[in-house]
């Protein structure tokens, strides 16, 4: 029939849900000569039990014509914004060039997963049964490898100008701190389709997203860079559609079966929990990194796990879940984590690509007055004193590799909740072998799945396997320093991206760029 | 706990005995000394001396720490995970009974940090 002959009523355009069913839900089809546990192997091993996928809720009726539209909307403005950012020198108008440290921390340590996020919702979209969840995880997966396509075209800009921009891919699978993100990523996306939905979907995006893109957003702000605001901007308007998947993938897990409780219940505890221990990078970035300080760590916390997380766990009471039990354990942890965070950074340097300092003395009375409870007390004496070392040209470099937790991997440097001057050392024996953790918690998710954490691959370890050297250099030659041979295999130039702020050639191109800019 | 797995899963350990090319690896953290972000780890062979693990090994380490010249290693209390240790100094890793991946506190008796700040 062609259209010319088409009755008058069944031209009238759809309505919007009508659309919507048509071409998303409708494009789905019963097979007829493959079983569906052959199509969807992944679906029943990790317990979940679903009964009716149709009874999944779509959060958002986007069909992918209009999310195309959309995004394109979105991104002709955000590449206009950053055209004009990078046209007038928008670098050069931040707060300092401490601040662009910041950015080197979040393009190696967040960037990459997003690309990471990005294929885990490609996979987990591929393996759901249902129409409904397929096509949110479908439209979730473009936004991702869109974040990170315009995060590196926002960054790129500062690459042509500062240090440590060059190689984060590279990077994100050797350098010693960058473990940790991407471990996490890495234990999502091995996990089954239902275990990324709550580590991801629901743990990550909906509990703990705000804290990880508001501080770096506000902060992006108060410092001047339009760039990375926009960039940011951008992605948080995608993050409120993700907020809600993570949100419908909770409640269709729990209304499907009574035995999906203890499962989920299970998970949101394990995720809860790696995604905080992630977020220590976030919380010194806060307290530290920052020339024009937002707000603190603490009270991000307070404001976005406490109260707003705090709310979500009471609306899903009804449901029987609780909140997470590492929440008790972080609240001691939000006066602390980012000090120790810091000086961590400080003290390895010599390792990361970007450069550190000591705080000066308004920031630590800052800091005191923020953390009046704790920080005179137990960070002040050796803020100060690395200061004063620093000063007398005994600038503290540590060139002993720590010791790491086996599964959040970061290194052991979190106290113990009752006594800040004490390391937390928890350990578990399995199959012959010690294995070592900073915290209950951490503990708990290795004693539940040893076989899983066994296989963390510990770049302290790895550099003492002999793991972390390019081909063909000689460990045994006499002239060999295990330190630089490491990091040329990291891709990091030393004596450039690394250091000390102070007489960096970031802080000297900058200060020498902006006075002839006459700014 | 086993994995939930959808078919056989190894256990595959990365960090096991025959990888460090004959060596054992020894975490040791000095109590009440948090200037250091975390305990230190190393590779030692386990005919090494504990004695120059303290000597020849910690001061590279810890030196820069002021307190660390006041050290007197008689009073120095041991734990190994968690539980009272009494190291023999002329005695090797081996013959201390140190295996790979132990773990090591010591505290130094009066020295609690940078104005007693437990760093």
């Amino acid at each position: 029939m062609s259209l010319i002959d088409t009755p008058k009523s069944d031209l009238k355009k759809l309505g919007l849900k009508e659309r919507y069913a048509l071409m998303t839900r409708d494009l789905a089809w019963e097979p007829t000569y493959q079983s569906k546990d052959d199509i969807y192997p992944y679906t029943k091993y990790e317990g979940i039990k679903i009964h009716d996928w149709d009874q999944w809720v779509d959060p958002f009726r986007m069909t992918m014509e209009a999310y195309w539209k959309y995004q394109a909307e979105k991104e002709r403005k955000l590449y206009a914004i950053i055209d004009a950012f990078v046209q007038n020198n928008g670098h050069l108008g931040v707060t300092d060039a401490r601040y662009i440290n910041t950015l080197k921390l979040f393009l190696t340590g967040v960037s990459p997963l997003e690309y990471m996020a990005h294929r885990g919702f490609a996979h987990v979209g591929r393996q759901m049964e249902g129409a409904g969840p397929r096509v949110a995880c479908l439209m979730q997966s473009l936004d991702e490898i869109r974040h990170i396509q315009t995060q590196i075209h926002s960054m790129s800009n500062y690459n042509r100008y500062y240090n440590g921009f060059h190689d984060p891919f590279h990077m994100i699978e050797r350098v010693w701190y960058l473990s940790v993100p991407r471990s996490f990523f890495d234990d999502a996306y091995t996990a089954g389709p239902f275990e990324f939905m709550i580590a991801i979907g629901f743990s990550f995006e909906y509990v703990l997203t705000n804290l990880l893109f508001v501080p770096f957003i506000s902060g992006a702000a108060y410092n001047g860079d339009m760039g990375a605001m926009t960039f940011g901007f951008s992605a948080q308007s995608d993050e409120a559609r993700h907020m809600t998947l993570g949100l419908e993938a909770i409640k269709f897990m729990l209304e499907q079966d009574p035995d999906n409780l203890p499962i989920v219940q299970k998970w949101i505890d394990k995720w809860t929990w790696r995604g905080t221990r992630v977020l220590t990078i976030v919380a010194m970035m806060m307290d530290y990194m920052l020339p024009k300080k937002v707000m603190s760590w603490k009270e991000a916390w307070e404001i976005y796990f406490e109260q707003n997380g705090g709310a979500l766990f009471n609306d899903l009471a009804r449901y029987g879940i609780k909140p997470p039990k590492c929440a008790e354990w972080a609240a001691v942890d939000k006066e602390h984590i980012s000090h120790q965070a810091w000086a961590t950074f400080y003290q390895y340097g010599a390792a990361a690509p970007f450069n550190t300092w000591a705080p000066a003395a308004e920031d630590l009375d800052w800091l005191s007055e923020k953390y009046p409870d704790t920080f005179d007390q137990y960070y002040r004496p050796r803020y100060e004193y690395w200061a004063e070392q620093a000063e007398a040209g005994n600038r503290f470099y540590n060139t002993t590799l720590p010791m790491l937790c086996q599964v959040c991997q970061i290194p052991m440097l979190f106290t113990e909740p009752t006594d800040p001057t004490q390391i937390c050392y928890r350990e578990s024996d399995f199959e012959g072998e010690k294995f070592h953790f900073c915290s209950d918690h951490c503990k708990q998710i290795f004693d539940d799945e040893p076989h899983k954490y066994v296989q963390s691959w510990l770049p302290v370890h790895q550099i003492y396997q002999g793991n972390c050297f390019d081909p063909g250099v000689d460990p045994t030659a006499p002239d060999f320093n295990a330190l630089s041979a490491v990091l040329d295999h990291y891709h990091l130039v030393q004596g450039r991206d690394n250091l000390e702020y102070e007489g960096s050639e970031d802080q000297t191109n900058f200060r020498n760029w902006r006075a002839l800019s006459g700014r | 706990m086993a994995v939930a797995s959808v078919g056989e899963y190894p256990s595959t350990h990365m960090d096991s005995l025959d990888k460090f090319h004959g060596a054992q690896l020894l975490y040791v953290g000095w109590d009440q000394h948090t200037l250091f972000c975390a305990p230190f780890c190393w590779p030692f062979p386990p005919d090494m001396k504990f004695g120059d693990v303290v000597h020849g090994v910690l001061p590279g380490a810890f030196g820069y720490h002021p307190e660390f010249a006041q050290i007197d290693w008689s009073t120095v209390t041991w734990l190994k995970s968690g539980q009272p240790f009494t190291p023999d100094f002329d005695k090797t890793l081996a013959e201390n009974g140190l295996q790979h991946k132990d773990v090591l506190r010591f505290k130094a008796p009066g020295l609690n940090g940078l104005k007693g700040s437990g760093a």
